[in-house]
């Protein structure tokens, strides 16, 4: 608990340090991510990540310490030459996506590893802070390397937020921008800087194999929770720097544990609750609004087949009948007749069934629906009448009453439709 | 250079994994999922560190299980996020291997004062050490090297596999609908691909890392795809290059004090990149009225 008031209230200011890194560096990279989730090209953010490794090792070569000048320029140029080769790759091979972006990640990896024992051999007494590349410490984030990665954090987020418009057009229809005289390509280019520059600065603090996850995960879980760019980006950020400072303070509780993994739980975790629990996207939410769609649907099957039998002159409604009309799902008709007793729709007398008269204009007013679509798609579709039942079959359910007073207007009132029978109005007789 | 007991060992072996993973990789690659062999590749490290933990060895069996059961776990995952949560195959992937990646990271950590095992064992592997590692019977009889036997077991299996379910694997890669239609049952194949390959990184593992798994799994087939449009044509090359890359990288490695694994994959991509520049560049001309690029032929 003291650890926890010790971090947290930043007394010492190696920490707030830290914490300003990384919360700067998770938003620079969700933002980067959510751009890239959003234009498909997710993994490519993953080819980088593993790419920039064999240009660490050279710029540590060079320089022969741990020097964040030549680290980062070594990764940003093997960042830029691995984007560069996928591109290639694509436009002069029938090589597909997958592949290509596999290949050029493990390759570079690969000659990373051959640098990083060329290195282990050579005996450089620096070698030590050389493994933190690959898996983070943020702890180990010094103040004249946060200059560097904070900087360039800020860099990312003021120019994706200063032409927003820009790369929101590159990501969801870049061939309109290019009509309309944009300089796509260049745009593109830009991008895919600020995306291999969103990886070098997180390679301190969550190292090159986990880097991925910050600029896939954040975008992922937030598109769960809202459908505009605005409120996607603000989500996607918030989740990275909450799980960041969450993935320093374990390293910082317990010495030996790197940061990154942590980072990276902690956003899984966001994701997953965002998977399953978001209103409306979440798969809890649409099974709930599934289950009760069919619900409905059901409800409004049993309401028209007793309109029918009522139409074409039957009088009563053994109960037993209304099972037989619904093979195999007797339970769930019991239980919708149940419902639609409980609801004031149906009577139900010595096992006979019959409408209330709230039920009635119920049951009026689906097969009105019904009839009315059929006769538009008729009319105004020219879909032959005997082609038109299943459209109808479907939209039944959805139809709003502003949309039957539109039908309703655009129709004229009709009487009949294209079967020739009657549709039905509130104030008719049945 | 006079013949080397060592050298040949390594090579063998080496050349035996590639030729699993290859064999392996090729379908991956004509299914389109050269991504997941990646996801599963890193995924199944939380499983080995908990086999390892188990059985309190690299040699057990728990070992492999436990890589199996995460490998198909990853599978599922990835599908289930596809398909339920309704999140695009390419996030889906990345989450799910970077979320797996990150728990067996945690797990060696946290279990590192017992276990032996180092993360870098895990990611790079080390081949140098093979002929150190022998199998030695309960007689005090030494056997050979282990990781050998393993790579020898593992790729009969693979090729036990590859040649029962050929006809099935070539079906599904290429019309998975049409396979469905005429009753094979696609998923339960995929899933065995999936294990396969699961099974297969456990067992390379430690001769070539977790990570490097996945350069031997893609790169040979991809580079094969360049050169031919036949699938025969396809695994042969694929083999053939496998073996070229073991060799080739063991002597480069020599020559500049490396890793061995390392630098196979160093071998392979410029193998890689070299087939598409030759591929890739050609001169407009040849381009002209000549017949387009035919379809991929069975």
């Amino acid at each position: 608990m003291s650890d926890f008031v010790y971090f947290f209230t930043f007394q010492d200011a190696s920490i707030a340090f830290v914490v300003i890194g990384i919360t700067l560096l998770g938003i620079g990279s969700a933002y980067v991510g959510t751009y890239s989730f959003l234009d498909k090209k997710a993994l490519l953010g993953d080819a980088i990540s593993h790419a920039v490794l064999p240009g660490i090792c050279l710029g540590f070569m060079l320089a022969g310490e741990k020097n964040p000048l030549y680290i980062v320029t070594g990764a940003f140029l093997s960042g830029a030459l691995a984007t560069f080769l996928t591109s290639w790759l694509k436009s002069k091979t029938q090589l597909s996506d997958d592949a290509i972006i596999a290949s050029i990640l493990s390759i570079f990896f690969g000659f990373g590893v051959v640098l990083l024992t060329v290195i282990q051999k050579s005996g450089n007494p620096e070698m030590a802070g050389l493994n933190q590349f690959i898996f983070g410490n943020a702890i180990a984030i010094l103040e004249e390397d946060l200059y560097i990665y904070g900087g360039l954090a800020v860099l990312i987020i003021i120019t994706l937020t200063v032409f927003r418009k820009e790369f929101s057009m590159l990501v969801f229809n870049a061939d309109f921008g290019k009509s309309i005289g944009y300089p796509m390509g260049t745009i593109r280019l830009i991008f895919n800087v600020l995306m291999i520059l969103a990886v070098v600065i997180g390679i301190q603090a969550i190292g090159v194999v986990l880097m991925a996850a910050l600029l896939i995960t954040p975008g992922a879980a937030a598109r769960f929770w809202t459908d505009r760019l605005g409120k996607l980006l603000l989500i996607a950020g918030a989740f990275s720097a909450v799980s960041g400072v969450i993935g320093t303070y374990i390293s910082f509780v317990i010495p030996q544990m790197p940061t990154g993994p942590w980072v990276v739980v902690c956003l899984s975790m966001f994701a997953l609750i965002s998977f399953l629990f978001a209103p409306k996207k979440g798969v809890l939410a649409r099974y709930i609004a599934r289950r009760h769609y069919l619900k409905k649907t059901h409800q409004d099957h049993l309401l028209k087949l007793i309109y029918h039998g009522i139409e074409s002159g039957k009088q009563n409604f053994p109960i037993e009948e209304i099972y037989q009309s619904f093979p195999y799902r007797k339970r769930e008709t019991k239980h919708t007749i149940d419902e639609l007793i409980k609801t004031d729709l149906l009577t139900i007398n010595q096992g006979f069934i019959d409408f209330t008269s709230k039920g009635k204009s119920e049951a009026k007013r689906i097969v009105r629906l019904h009839r009315l679509w059929e006769l538009y798609l008729n009319e105004y579709m020219n879909i032959a009448p005997d082609h038109v039942h299943d459209s109808a079959e479907k939209l039944e359910h959805i139809l709003t009453p502003e949309l039957e007073a539109l039908l309703e207007n655009r129709l004229n009132y009709p009487k009949l439709d294209p079967h020739q029978e009657t549709i039905p109005r509130d104030n008719d007789e049945l | 250079m006079s013949f080397d007991q060592n050298a040949f060992l390594i090579i063998f072996t080496a050349s035996l994994i590639s030729i699993s993973c290859g064999l392996l990789g090729v379908f991956m690659m004509l299914r389109k999922m050269s991504m997941t062999g990646d996801a599963i590749s890193h995924a199944v490290l939380p499983g080995i560190v908990i086999g390892f933990f188990v059985s309190g060895s690299q040699r057990g069996l728990e070992v492999v299980i436990g890589a199996g059961i995460l490998g198909i776990l990853a599978t599922l995952l990835i599908d289930w996020l596809k398909n339920k949560a309704k999140v695009q195959l390419d996030a889906s992937i990345g989450i799910t291997f970077t979320l797996l990646f990150a728990i067996g990271i945690i797990l060696i950590n946290m279990l590192a004062y017992k276990v032996d095992l180092d993360q870098e064992c895990v990611l790079y592997g080390e081949i140098a050490y093979l002929p150190i590692d022998l199998w030695i019977t309960d007689a005090g009889f030494s056997m050979g090297p282990r990781i050998t036997y393993l790579a020898v077991l593992n790729l009969v299996l693979v090729s036990a596999f590859i040649f029962l379910l050929y006809k099935e694997l070539k079906l599904t890669s290429f019309d998975e609908n049409f396979g469905l239609v005429i009753g094979l049952p696609a998923g339960a194949i995929n899933l065995a691909l999936m294990s396969m390959v699961s099974y297969t990184t456990v067992s390379s593992f430690e001769a070539v890392g977790a990570i490097l798994v996945v350069a031997l799994l893609v790169v040979p087939p991809a580079t094969a795809f360049l050169w031919t449009k036949k699938l025969t044509s396809l695994i042969k090359l694929t083999c053939g290059l496998g073996i070229f890359i073991a060799l080739a990288g063991y002597y480069a490695a020599y020559l500049v004090d490396s890793s061995i694994a390392g630098m196979m994959v160093a071998v392979g991509g410029i193998i890689f990149l070299g087939s598409a520049a030759i591929k890739g560049i050609r001169p407009n001309w040849a381009f002209g009225t000549s017949t387009p690029g035919k379809p991929l032929e069975i």
